[in-house]
């Protein structure tokens, strides 16, 4: 047992996610009140080259060709043998599609306290504590990260990930560690997101929907308002799950991150999930009957009338602007 | 095929939230609970399979406000087994840790192929349920799916990850699916025939054993989030609101 905190490395085809620098910049302040040491975990295949930036006094570098890419069963394989050998005080993982379900399968296997949705961390007088984000960005909850180890799950936007990256390179450390890979998952093959008509990503003036569109119908009325922007239309998740529009629409932290001029957002509750891709707009408009919706912590302005009373109103305005 | 769909209920965020006297926990007297959004996508995609595949298809929830319409309305969709685990409710302060104990027990006795669940609940606080649940039952567990393949005793299953890149991964049944997105939208089933359903499929009542916290965090305190700089509220009916957006966006010399 030491006051150690990790952070387990999240990476893609050569590239560390933003969420490891979140996560980094959270365990240092930890580091900071526990007295111990922070450790970026870095699990992977030839990928020693991925630790130079990496903002941790060390690297815990794990080599394995199980590990060339992310599989659940040997993740978690690797990380129980590493945690069992010398338990930290903590471990943290961002809640995502690979942190979040190795943070739990550990937790169940090792019995270790589990906190997930962290959006900060903090230490008083050598105490740990965690605030976590839950029914949407609506609740914020506040403990004690339970002693004497915890594996905590974080958000992103409360830190930035600058302050996770290190001016000097960290010194590596190649463990013994393999992971005993039971053979129950495989790793095939990456299949690329589909290409779409357009690339929202590029599109200067983007009308996003959410749930308060309401139907497939009234999508049509968003497209003629984002024809009139020449501009185009994208939607949050129960939108396109709906098949209402295509996955290639899709922004949030599965989609598309998303940085326009303009981002109009129509019944669009602002989950943050969806607030993930598109708080880096410029200028953000939400209208939500909701007036209590959290998208309205993201938008410049808002309004809070019904979103299909003003969009036939709002598409004239514009056409007669366009045309005055 | 077998497949088992273990179900959460969740506080409607449509509706006010209130932090009840004690400060730890959200007042549950005016609460609305729903099913999990997820949780009906993976509901959908477990009918899907059993509609290619055969089998039977089961529902576990616990009890509470509202769960008996669910499970109903999982019938009338084509679901055989619905089991309600009696003694408990959700909002009785049971964490995930909990709950997939008491899901996991049930999952053992019918030894299903499959266990299809939503990858997350808004409300999870201590990881989500599906790989507690794995882990408890030794199952393998890959989560945030949107696509699943079954022949020959293995799943072909699609995981999702940031930007829309997907992975394709081959896991061996038994194993426990986080289910993000069902291949089709999750069907709607006619209020009369959830009626029927009611007068003519029976509950599997169980009662719940002790619940086990462990692995959880304690709440010291929960509160709603400082509003910081919101939005400026746009006045007027739709027409004001209509001409003020056309002036914002003229200034950004977009109209």
């Amino acid at each position: 047992m030491n006051q150690d905190i990790h952070v387990v490395v999240e990476h893609l085809r050569g590239q560390v996610a933003d969420i490891t620098y979140v996560a980094l910049a959270a365990a240092r302040g930890l580091a900071a009140g526990s007295g111990g040491s922070l450790a970026a975990v870095l699990l992977g295949h030839n990928d020693e080259g991925l630790a130079g930036d990496l903002g941790a006094d060390r690297v815990l570098y794990i080599d394995d060709p199980a590990l060339a890419d992310f599989n659940p069963e040997h993740y978690a394989g690797a990380l129980t043998e590493l945690i069992s050998a010398d338990p930290p005080r903590c471990v943290l993982f961002g809640d995502t599609s690979m942190g979040a379900e190795t943070a739990g399968i550990l937790s169940a296997r090792l019995d270790l306290p589990l906190v997930s949705r962290c959006r900060s961390v903090d230490t008083a007088n050598g105490a740990l504590s965690f605030v976590s984000q839950i029914c949407g960005g609506k609740i914020l909850v506040e403990g004690a990260l339970p002693e004497p180890v915890s594996l905590v799950t974080m958000v992103p936007g409360h830190y930035q990930p600058e302050e996770g990256r290190g001016a000097v390179a960290p010194e590596v450390i190649q463990t013994s560690i393999s992971p005993r890979v039971a053979g129950r998952v495989t790793f095939n093959a990456y299949l690329e997101p589909a290409v779409g008509d357009i690339d929202i990503s590029s599109v200067s003036v983007l009308v996003a929907v959410g749930r308060g569109i309401a139907n497939e119908d009234n999508v049509e009325m968003a497209e003629e308002l984002a024809e009139a922007l020449g501009g185009a239309v994208c939607g949050s998740r129960p939108v396109v799950d709906q098949g209402w529009l295509p996955t290639t629409r899709m922004v949030g932290k599965s989609g598309k991150r998303v940085k326009p001029d303009v981002y109009l957002a129509l019944g669009i509750s602002g989950a943050p999930e969806h607030v993930e891709g598109m708080s880096g707009s410029e200028l953000t408009i939400a209208v939500n009957t909701d007036v209590g919706a959290p998208i309205f912590d993201v938008a410049q302005y808002g309004s809070d009338v019904d979103l299909l009373d003003l969009l036939p109103v709002l598409i004239e305005q514009v056409q007669a602007a366009k045309e005055g | 095929m077998n497949i088992v769909v273990p179900v959460k209920l969740v506080p409607d965020l449509v509706e006010d939230l209130e932090i009840d006297e004690s400060g730890i926990t959200l007042d549950t007297s005016w609460l609305r609970l729903i099913l999990n959004e997820v949780d009906e996508h993976a509901l959908e995609q477990a009918l899907l399979l059993k509609e290619a595949h055969g089998g039977t298809a089961s529902v576990i929830s616990l009890d509470g406000e509202g769960v008996d319409d669910v499970l109903f309305s999982s019938a009338a969709k084509g679901v055989d087994h619905l089991i309600k685990l009696t003694g408990l409710e959700f909002g009785d302060d049971l964490n995930n840790h909990a709950v997939a104990r008491l899901y996991g027990a049930i999952v053992e006795r019918l030894e299903p192929e499959l266990v299809l669940i939503g990858v997350q609940a808004h409300n999870d606080l201590d990881g989500s349920l599906g790989p507690l649940l794995a882990e408890y039952v030794g199952m393998p567990y890959v989560g945030y799916v949107s696509g699943i393949t079954v022949t020959d005793g293995k799943c072909r299953v699609l995981k999702e990850y940031p930007g829309g890149l997907i992975a394709e991964m081959d896991v061996v049944l038994p194993a426990v699916l986080g289910v993000q997105a069902a291949e089709a939208p999750p069907r709607y089933v006619a209020i009369s025939r959830i009626r029927q359903a009611m007068k003519t499929v029976s509950l599997d009542e169980q009662a719940a054993a002790d619940p086990d916290s462990g692995g959880g965090p304690t709440i010291d305190s929960m509160f709603k989030p400082e509003t910081g700089e919101r939005a400026t509220m746009i006045a007027g009916d739709e027409e004001e609101v209509a001409a003020k957006i056309v002036d914002l966006l003229g200034e950004l010399g977009k109209v």
